[in-house]
């Protein structure tokens, strides 16, 4: 037994080292990062101020930024539900020969390369794209209406990234539910929709919330729909992290920017453990 | 009787309007490759493969492609060699700080990708290295590993530790017992972790355009560049090639693992 102590230790130490090498130094440096100065050479200058802070909630445009940011989130999770909670229940309730192919179909996506997905909605909505080709061959329109390329496309190309997660959260919470209770709300009397308004619907809401929080999270932290389906105007604080980094080489206020932007999904995560807990939703739910 | 229902009606067709969104524009990406001509979208001018011919015959694609695979391969064997000892210390041992050692390995999904390729970019600049491929490779391999922890820490609690105690009570060794019982119970949670790990590396693009140089490019990056320029029918035919590779690569190991498995059943 004695021997056996340290065993776990060795083999846990290359997945260890690997992430505090890699993990959790890199981000504390981001954090240390955060409090420096940019000379106007573009020197950084080691400090402790909170000017790359102050500058990002002074400038009304940075703050814009931020604001824009959480209502495009918000706008996912609303549409990936509205998209999201229908199919997810046609599989639950699907008795069909091919439920088990309709599911591996819409795992797909998640195999095919975020640039690709992104970048496949301008052959659909591109000037001579398949939406504009098409109303033009039908005579509806003479000349292509410009579509791409504002916060809708965004939107777009933010719901075909993350739709899947949502479906299969809300799915995997529908499969979870007791069928006995179903039968059970039929049994007295309730209708089909009575059963599902009263039975189904609650219990599946661990899922759906489930699947909000994922969805909100990888849609504040992610900068490519923008960046390739949006216009000037559409960035996010994405964007704005990958133009201080990568574009003006400004390290010290990208740094600042990425520390709000862990403190912003640190708080949804933190609201949503306290107020969305899984017995808040039944309770909010039993009264009606 | 449900199936002839009005609302179930609805509710298949509201899917298959779901599935046409999902798809349609993956679809067109594979048809337009084929699309001869060389400005704007549609309509198409008949069926040509006149760009997988460009794609085979530049340099840099090909360049790529050879990055994608090496770093996908070299991040699958890292992530999923370390992924095993890894889950083999949570499943098989007890130790102070277990939960908390769990959840800081798997916290690399929790994290955006925007802030790691900042995280060690910054970190790498500290060290004065410039960035090369080992930054690439890393940064892989941190992306990846949770998810390899996950799918082989949940193989591993189905099996039963009993077969490892009896391989010991034979007198096989720890290795041995490792290598003669749990490996080979272990194989396809192994194969399914090193799988998912090629693909998540080979289709990365939020990261790795922060790590990734004009010597060091995969293909999203490659794709990327190219867009800044316009959508070429080029771009079509390269998602295409990728999009082949990285759906029908999982559902072949799927279809291979059954197979495989009803002959040795």
């Amino acid at each position: 037994m004695q021997e056996k102590a340290w065993r776990p230790w060795v083999l846990l130490s290359p997945a260890l080292s690997a992430v505090f090498m890699l993990l959790v130094i890199p981000v504390c440096f981001v954090v240390v990062y955060s409090f420096w100065l940019r000379a106007p050479s573009g020197a950084d200058i080691p400090a402790f101020q909170f000017g790359n802070y102050a500058k990002f909630f002074e400038d009304f445009f940075y703050s814009k930024i931020l604001i824009r940011t959480i209502r495009i989130s918000f706008e996912t999770v609303f549409l990936c539900v509205v998209l999201g909670y229908i199919p997810a229940y046609f599989f639950y309730r699907s008795k069909s020969r091919y439920k088990k192919a309709f599911l591996l179909l819409i795992m797909l996506p998640f195999w095919v390369s975020f640039i690709i997905r992104t970048m496949s909605w301008i052959n659909i909505m591109g000037d001579t794209g398949l939406i504009n080709h098409f109303l033009m061959q039908i005579g509806l329109i003479q000349s292509p209406i410009s579509m791409l390329y504002n916060e809708f496309t965004v939107l777009m190309g933010l719901i075909m990234y993350l739709l899947p997660f949502m479906i299969l959260n809300i799915y995997v919470s529908l499969e979870g539910i007791d069928k006995s209770l179903l039968e059970a709300a039929r049994s007295m009397g309730c209708t089909e929709w009575q059963a599902f308004r009263e039975v189904t619907l609650p219990l599946s809401l661990p899922g759906v919330s489930a699947g909000c929080l994922l969805v909100f999270v990888l849609t504040a932290g992610t900068y490519l729909p923008p960046m390739i389906l949006g216009g000037p105007g559409n960035d996010m604080i994405g964007n704005l992290i990958f133009k201080r980094i990568i574009g003006t080489l400004d390290w010290p206020f990208g740094s600042a920017i990425s520390v709000i932007l862990l403190f912003l999904l640190f708080v949804i995560v933190w609201v949503y453990n306290r107020y969305l807990g899984i017995n808040q939703i039944f309770k909010s739910f039993q009264g009606n | 009787m449900r199936s002839f229902s009005p609302g179930w009606t609805l509710i298949r067709i509201y899917t298959f309007l779901v599935y046409v969104f999902m798809f349609v524009p993956i679809v067109v990406v594979i048809v337009l490759a084929f699309n001869p001509k060389q400005f704007g979208i549609f309509p198409m001018e008949g069926v040509s493969l006149r760009w997988f011919i460009r794609l085979a015959q530049n340099e840099s694609i090909i360049e790529a492609f050879k990055n994608s695979l090496v770093l996908g391969s070299l991040t699958a064997v890292i992530s999923t060699g370390i992924g095993i000892l890894a889950a083999l210390a949570f499943i098989r041992f007890e130790f102070p700080g277990k939960n908390t050692l769990n959840t800081l390995l798997l916290s690399p999904i929790m994290i955006p990708e925007v802030v790691l390729g900042v995280a060690l970019l910054l970190f790498l600049r500290f060290l004065q290295q410039p960035k090369s491929f080992v930054l690439l490779l890393i940064g892989h391999v941190v992306l990846t590993l949770p998810y390899v922890l996950l799918i082989v820490q949940a193989r591993l609690v189905g099996i039963n530790k009993e077969y490892e105690e009896a391989a010991k009570s034979l007198g096989a060794n720890a290795f041995q017992t490792f290598r003669e019982v749990t490996f080979p119970l272990l194989l396809p949670a192994i194969l399914a972790g090193a799988l998912f790990s090629f693909t998540i590396s080979f289709d990365d693009i939020t990261a790795t355009l922060f790590w990734a140089t004009a010597q060091n490019q995969t293909v999203p990056v490659k794709i990327f560049s190219m867009l800044r320029n316009s959508v070429s029918p080029e771009i079509n035919a390269l998602g295409a090639v990728m999009i082949v590779l990285t759906v029908a690569t999982p559902l072949l190991a799927g279809y291979l693992s059954r197979r495989f498995s009803k002959v040795t059943a």
